[in-house]
């Protein structure tokens, strides 16, 4: 047990200061809390991404010993790295969850949305998202953004109102004073709820080496078959790689992000173990979406663009 | 600040240790146009390393193909579409960076029209607040409008940062006068602690290296200050409180009767066997046990997120309050605060509105405005009838039942509330139960107003 005694004191701070990342780990599950305390129908964007599964273990924490009172919702481009598929499904299972999945590939194949000559399907996933939250009348929908991602997110608030079609809109936002969320919406409006909001990349990675969470694989260095395209190093497959004058070799590489296999590349590391990675970031001179993801650079207002159309 | 900003090659990385046992330290700044607050930002953000290369890049892309000659840092910062296209910045934005000592959350208020609600939405999860002051104007309106937001939220900790000491040969004399001023104005309001720094943000002077060019003083650099100063939780004189979020049943055959009352702690500790109170209903019971997120402890303090379980079967659900039963609040339905008006819609007598308290929310109505705080002179303007967006003002409000207010002066997260409109969810009140500097009633009589009667 821990006693007011045991904790040691650092530095200047009282010994009941805590350290940031038991802070910004309370501050999580106090916006879990709100949110199964205030809406009906909450559902955890889950991509077996990295901050993803940080939200999952914050929620597990939040509610334990009681099942996560939240289903989870995955919208499948259709591209995903098969690897994180397999781990997907088998949190999903080991913790008695229910998963729906938006796929954009069903909306392709339907003729609903029509692929982009560059192959890219990350902005293609907006309208399977924005539909099965309307399908299924989710009002609180989770997302594991971080506002030190991009500079639109630096201004999102932690619960974001979204309209009826889930856009939006950068000048309504309610302001957010103390830590009092207000979760009011309209039927057919949902609010979007970002828990990670105060995280950096690097308090996601120190968090996951704490807590010792299971992550996919090709988060960790590892030989793999790549080819280079826009700076980017890419991994073949039927979703449109290599052409021709793009050459395969097998590379030392891991992945800082996962996302569509068309726009997320891996990087050269040879980080095989946590302490590694959270070396390997403290000292890197790239943002992960600078180093690791094509969709971002499409403009300078990209993320501001698909977030006002409801992306996350 | 353009031609002082390049790419930095990467420090000596830090161990993982080091990454790990820092704190967290939450500050705001206070937003003039051109006090130089983004150059601080920035120059923040740069000597951090908090800047990364791809960033850098894409500033320097987008400065080109604006036909600017040097990279314009506004755009690392002002991060919307209309941002940019007007030149102006909208609301609150968040900043992150660290050191080897501490992580730090910026709230990032612009200097703008709006100014008060963007401050006060900045200060009230701020512990420390920076107040900017060009060296050539020495403390201005704005500046005591800082100040006294700082003392209306509370923050603990204020910053003068005197700034472009550079352009006043970085003169001694100069910086103690402006300090003085300022130091004797915010204590009157009540600030805590006042820190005053001769800078220059442009020249890097005592922001993260001390200055060669300022030998006479002797303090911390701006952000040596920001590392060291005490994150602090004096339990000892803090009234304990639970706020509860959610009851936890899981009713599985492993925990067939567990019932744990989960919630973040807003103030003070709680130990297992204390006595407790819950409020409004005013049962007593005893802790049984704590839960820390999966760990059974014996004593948690704020703003620790526990699951409490009590001894007792009480009935207690959101919204109720868990408190020492040695330090119980009284419950009221009368409540005088001092509030900020944050929507652009008026607050009126007589407005049927939701106020939100920790986890309850209730129904409530606005029952009198008695004063408008001008904050220029901290003249109150009686009667004023309504508040428009901006502005602050005492306002009497009765709730539909009973809650258990703090002071905000004894307790910033129990004696803190907004008010929710409740036809369209709009976020329209911030507010701070109790007296404060602008409590005093209006000195005017009311006589001198004539055509107002309700």
């Amino acid at each position: 047990m821990t006693t007011v005694a045991d904790v040691s004191e650092e530095g200047t701070d009282s010994p009941y200061a805590l350290s940031h990342l038991d802070a910004l780990e309370s501050e999580a599950v106090h916006i879990f809390r709100e949110v199964a305390g205030e809406f009906e129908r909450p559902v955890v964007l889950f991509s077996g991404g990295k901050d993803s599964i940080v939200m999952l273990h914050l929620a597990l924490k939040a509610f334990a010993p009681a099942a996560v009172p939240f289903s989870l919702l995955h919208v499948d481009t259709g591209h995903n790295f098969p690897e994180v598929l397999e781990y997907r499904d088998r949190t999903v299972k080991k913790h008695g969850l229910r998963l729906h999945v938006a796929s954009v590939q069903d909306y392709i194949d339907r003729g609903t949305l029509k692929e982009r000559p560059d192959g890219t399907r990350n902005p293609l996933q907006t309208l399977p998202l924005t539909e099965k939250i309307q399908a299924e009348r989710f009002d609180a929908v989770f997302g594991g953004g971080r506002r030190d991602e991009e500079k639109a997110r630096a201004k999102e608030r932690v619960f974001s109102l979204r309209d009826e079609f889930s856009q939006w809109d950068p000048r309504r936002q309610r302001p957010e004073l103390w830590n009092l969320y207000n979760g009011r919406h309209a039927p057919g409006e949902h609010v979007r709820v970002f828990p990670l909001s105060n995280w950096t990349e690097l308090d996601v990675w120190q968090y996951i080496a704490r807590e010792g969470i299971d992550l996919p694989e090709i988060y960790f260095a590892h030989e793999r078959d790549v080819f280079q395209r826009a700076g980017m190093w890419l991994t073949p497959g039927d979703w449109g790689g290599p052409k021709d004058g793009e050459t395969v070799e097998t590379r030392l590489v891991r992945y800082r992000t996962v996302g569509d296999m068309s726009c997320t590349g891996a990087v050269d590391s040879d980080a095989t173990t946590l302490e590694a990675v959270i070396t390997e970031i403290a000292a890197s001179r790239l943002t992960e979406r600078g180093a690791t993801r094509a969709d971002d650079k499409m403009s300078e207002a990209a993320m501001e663009d698909r977030k006002r159309e409801g992306y996350f | 600040m353009t031609s002082t900003i390049e790419p930095t090659e990467p420090v000596e990385p830090l161990s993982v240790e080091q990454l790990s046992g820092t704190t967290l330290l939450r500050f705001a700044t206070a937003g003039s146009v051109d006090d130089g607050k983004s150059t601080l930002v920035g120059r923040l953000l740069h000597d951090s390393k908090s800047v990364l290369t791809d960033q850098l890049e894409a500033v320097e892309h987008a400065s080109r193909s604006r036909g600017q000659d040097t990279p314009d840092l506004a755009l690392l910062t002002d991060g919307l579409r209309a941002e940019r296209e007007q030149g102006i910045t909208i609301d609150v934005a968040y900043r992150y960076f660290a050191t080897a000592k501490r992580r730090f959350i910026l709230a990032d208020t612009p200097g703008h029209v709006q100014y008060t609600r963007n401050m006060v939405t900045g200060a009230s999860t701020a512990e420390l607040t920076v107040v900017l002051v060009d060296a050539r104007n020495g403390v201005v309106e704005q500046t005591r409008r800082h100040a006294a937001i700082a003392a209306l939220l509370r923050v603990p900790h204020v910053v003068l940062a005197v700034n472009k000491m550079d352009l006043v040969d970085y003169r001694e004399p100069v910086f103690a006068a402006i300090a003085q001023e300022f130091t004797a104005y915010a204590s009157e309001l009540g600030v805590p602690e006042i820190t005053a720094i001769p800078i220059s943000a442009l020249a890097g002077d005592n922001v993260v290296d001390p200055s060669a060019n300022m030998d006479w003083y002797g303090g911390p650099t701006f952000l040596e200050h920001l590392e060291t100063l005490p994150v602090s939780h004096d339990l000892a004189t803090c009234h304990a409180r639970l706020p509860v979020q959610y009851v936890i049943r899981p009713q599985t055959a492993e925990h067939p009767d567990y019932r744990g009352y989960a919630g973040q702690i807003a103030a003070g500790a709680f130990r297992v066997g204390e006595q407790v109170t819950v409020l409004p209903s005013g049962r007593t019971s005893r802790i049984a046990s704590i839960d820390l997120l999966g760990e059974p402890v014996d004593v948690a303090w704020t703003t620790q997120s526990v699951t409490v379980l009590l001894e007792d079967d009480v009935d207690i659900s959101r919204g109720d309050l868990i408190v020492p039963t040695k330090d119980a609040p009284a419950t009221t339905q009368d409540i005088e605060a001092t509030v900020c008006h944050v929507a652009d819609a008026p607050l009126t007598i007589g407005h049927r509105v939701l106020l939100k308290h920790g986890t309850r929310t209730v129904k409530a109505l606005v029952k009198d405005i008695p004063s408008r705080l001008t904050l220029d002179d901290l003249s109150l303007h009686p009667h004023p009838g309504h508040l428009v967006a901006n502005d602050i003002g005492r306002v009497k409000i009765r709730t539909a039942e009973p809650l258990p207010v703090d002071s905000y002066a004894d307790s910033r997260r129990t004696g803190s509330f907004i008010l929710i409109d409740p036809a369209d969810g709009t976020t329209l009140t911030a507010g701070m139960v109790g007296e404060s500097f602008a409590s005093p009633e209006p000195v005017r009589a009311e006589a001198d107003e004539d055509g107002w009667d309700f």
